[in-house]
């Protein structure tokens, strides 16, 4: 698997800055864009293809805090099996039962459910902003159990159990993620979703 | 900006439109566009074919639409690419005809030939090409070929044929709003966030870019390539159809050439439409009149369907973007319909802001290719565009659900790596359905290609593994390689395009139209000693009534004579090295005469 952090010549951590992710991504563009070796000879146009193939797909990755973070959690050996966002969080069980009846019989063509799923939309779109601010400090939590130098006392555990966390946040995320988009599509059912051009 | 002009060899931009296409170049003064032999720089992407074959491009073409419109193609990039099934309601409008068998690729029949769209776009882009090297007096064999933004796989590749075909190396494809804000950056902006609003002849396409100290960035794209102002033309023409059908008690609409009048009448009313309040349908056919006044007001009415199919992709593109509408600086408007005062309207309410259109609508894609065909050339070095693949691209999984490789709006080159397996003991191939699109069912989906993965270990099921990587390049365009990761052998990969050409057609019809450039150079010099004949048998004539031609001794006018017969004689032969050879002892057996000709005169 290609280090997209040794891509853009980055350490690994979780938490980084856009505004230098951007420099570094634009000025190893500049150096690596197919652009630049169309005069070489094919073994180099070639070099210059998979090294910006690979630049882009590491910036497209690295920018986005969620990809970011799955990226992460795969490259340090953690399973995020998509299995699980299948599972209703514990906490979750009672809100989204209710929720499931009011989706039916809003589907079932009883308009009176609506107010309730507007509701229903807001509290989850609400909790999507606490697990992205729980996710911040994650990052920030694990990014500190990194920067620990040889001479202290470092405990790898420590940064396993804040990415342990990590992926279950994640999955939390993903799972009220898809219960707001099944809202948004119950609520303004859109007939006409984007068609590819044929 | 820092320009070094000592490389050599031309590479030329070009816009290939649906209505019209364009060839450029950039030299110390900037991009500039390069004008045919007429002095005209739009090129009208229409081709008609001759009753003894020869081919007519450009404006001779568009005349021809009018009085042989069966052996005459237009708007030819609306077939570029596609299925019979996609096209197959606006075939009808269109006067020619489909040949028979064209399922895998769609055949146009014009005078007992066929031709595939490729084949017709390459003898504008030859047309392009050769005015090019009149120009320069040198010849260009390389290209960059602007594409819609939201051309698909299959449309980028039959465009890139269409180059090949017509002898040249397409160095790049580049979509259409990127290449206009390559132009418009160089001359208005270096640093801000700008949308660029690009509605054509046949296509639609909204792209929004980061400009950032010489890098173009596009943060999304959208569009449709089904949307233009072609569509405006048929509507009016509808419309007018049935006007004659009550007025004249006629159905014009199967007679191709009072279609084909019909339809430049009303163009042209459209045309003044954006500049008028008022203006009229008219038309003078088989000793008949007609005019139908359109008013501003309802022209607004009838289009306002078409320009409200360009707003969705273009909130989708906001959207996609993650840009605020506040937050995009400027709006660049490209393509002939933009000139349509509702469109401007349009764009301006939904982006907040006055749109650009103070850049040649017309003109300002080609120059944005001729730009990136410097950068390309190295002539140009502190500007990169950073493009995205507009739609994405997936693979067919269990019944028939996509799972999406790589999404769009990805920055190209891209790239996904998957592994793969069998599901029978001793498989050895793997059939990859490859689709591109959104939609989550491949039925949805556009059918891209079936890549088969050939020569796997046969061993049981489950235990091959099959990396698979898909790279969607610089222009656009797919490419897939396999490696057997227990073998770490590089694994054959066959591709069977759900639509296009094969390589082996392509390379065919590379031959085939090199072939044909062979025989028009070939007449094109037979021709030239024609005239070349004419002249000195013209000469001769005179000479003969001339004094000092009787002062020559008999044998020098019995060589005299026996030069022109054989001239004579080889003038209507095809070979132009014997017609060449033949005037040159005409002039050897004159020389005498010609100088005491002089003299005479002298004296």
């Amino acid at each position: 698997m290609t280090d997209y952090y040794a891509v853009l010549g980055i350490p690994r951590g979780l938490s980084l800055s856009l505004d230098d992710l951007q420099q570094r991504y634009y000025a190893l563009s500049r150096e690596l864009h197919p652009d630049r070796f169309m005069q070489k000879p094919e073994a180099e146009r070639q070099r210059a293809l998979d090294m910006s193939s690979a630049l882009n797909d590491a910036y497209r990755t690295l920018k986005d805090p969620i990809k970011r973070a799955q990226y992460l959690l795969t490259l340090e050996g953690f399973d995020i099996g998509e299995q699980r966002t299948k599972d209703v969080p514990p906490e979750l069980l009672e809100e989204v039962f209710e929720l499931n009846m009011a989706l039916e019989e809003m589907r079932g063509g009883d308009h009176s459910a609506r107010p309730q799923l507007e509701q229903a939309e807001k509290n989850f779109t609400g909790m999507l902003v606490e697990t992205d601010q729980q996710l911040q400090s994650l990052f920030v939590q694990f990014d500190a159990s990194q920067s620990f130098d040889a001479s202290q006392s470092f405990d790898a555990s420590q940064s396993k159990d804040a990415l342990a966390q990590v992926r279950n946040v994640l999955n939390r995320r993903k799972y009220i993620q898809n219960l707001v988009s099944e809202v948004e599509r119950t609520l303004s059912p859109n007939p006409q979703a984007p068609i590819p051009a044929l | 900006m820092d320009i070094d002009f000592t490389s050599t060899g031309h590479i030329v931009g070009i816009d290939l439109g649906t209505t019209n296409s364009l060839v450029a170049f950039m030299d110390l003064t900037g991009p500039r566009i390069i004008p045919g032999a007429d002095g005209d720089k739009l090129v009208p992407s229409v081709v008609s074919i001759l009753p003894d074959g020869g081919i007519v491009v450009g404006n001779p073409a568009r005349e021809l639409l009018l009085t042989q419109p069966e052996r005459t193609v237009y708007s030819v990039k609306r077939l570029m690419g596609r299925g019979l099934e996609d096209v197959k309601d606006e075939l009808k409008l269109f006067p020619f005809h489909v040949a028979a068998g064209s399922e895998a690729v769609i055949q146009l029949e014009l005078g007992g030939r066929k031709y595939t769209p490729p084949e017709i776009s390459a003898m504008v882009l030859r047309q392009l090409k050769q005015n090019a090297e009149d120009y320069f007096g040198a010849p260009v064999d390389k290209a960059v070929i602007t594409v819609p933004a939201y051309f698909n796989d299959a449309q980028r590749q039959a465009t890139k044929d269409a180059g090949r075909i017509a002898g040249l190396e397409v160095l790049r494809l580049v979509n259409e709003p990127t290449a206009a804000s390559l132009a418009y950056g160089l001359d208005k902006r270096e640093n801000g966030t700008v949308a660029v609003y690009d509605l054509g002849g046949g296509t639609f396409d909204i792209s929004i870019l980061k400009l950032h100290d010489g890098i173009f960035e596009v943060l999304a794209t959208n569009g449709d390539t089904h949307l233009g102002g072609d569509d405006i033309d048929n509507l009016l023409l509808r419309i007018a159809l049935e006007d004659l059908q009550s007025e004249w008690g006629e159905d014009l609409s199967q007679d191709n050439e009072g279609v084909q009048r019909l339809r430049r009448a009303v163009i042209q009313a459209k045309e003044k439409l954006s500049f008028v309040p008022s203006a009229a349908i008219e038309l003078e056919y088989r000793g008949k009149h007609y005019q139908r006044e359109i008013t501003r007001e309802l022209f607004d009415k009838l289009i306002t369907p078409i320009v409200d199919r360009t707003l969705g992709p273009c909130r989708d593109c906001i959207k996609d973007a993650g840009v605020g509408v506040d937050q995009i600086d400027e709006v660049v408007m490209v393509g002939g319909s933009t000139r349509i005062p509702l469109v401007r309207s349009a764009v301006e309410n939904l982006f907040r802001s006055k749109p650009h259109t103070e850049l040649n609508p017309d003109e300002v894609v080609a120059l944005g290719a001729a730009v990136q065909a410097a950068i390309l050339s190295g002539t140009v070095d502190n500007k990169l565009l950073l493009d995205v693949t507009p739609l994405s691209l997936g693979i067919e999984t269990m019944g028939g659900v996509v799972s999406k490789l790589i999404h769009r709006n990805s920055t190209i080159p891209a790239s996904a790596t998957e592994n793969f397996t069998t599901g029978v003991d001793g498989q050895t191939n793997v059939l990859i359905h490859v689709v591109q699109g959104e939609r989550e069912l491949v039925k949805d989906n556009r059918s891209l290609a079936r890549f088969d993965l050939k020569g796997i270990d046969p061993v049981q099921a489950g235990i091959a593994r099959i990396e698979v990587r898909f790279l969607i390049d610089a222009n656009g365009i797919l490419s897939v390689t396999a490696r057997d990761q227990r073998t770490g052998k590089e694994q054959t990969v066959e591709v069977k395009p759900s639509y296009g050409l094969t390589d082996e057609q392509v390379e065919q019809m590379i031959q085939e139209s090199f072939e044909k450039a062979e025989q028009d150079f070939a007449d094109r010099q037979v021709r030239e000693q024609r005239v070349e004949a004419d002249a000195i048998l013209l000469a001769v004539e005179k000479a003969r009534k001339h004094a000092a031609y009787f002062e020559l001794a008999e044998d020098e006018r019995a060589a005299i004579e026996q030069a022109v017969h054989e001239l004579l004689v080889v003038y209507n032969t095809d070979d132009h090295h014997l017609i060449a050879a033949k005037i040159e002892e005409v002039n050897q057996a004159t020389i005498k005469l010609a100088e005491n000709m002089l003299k005479g005169t002298q004296t």
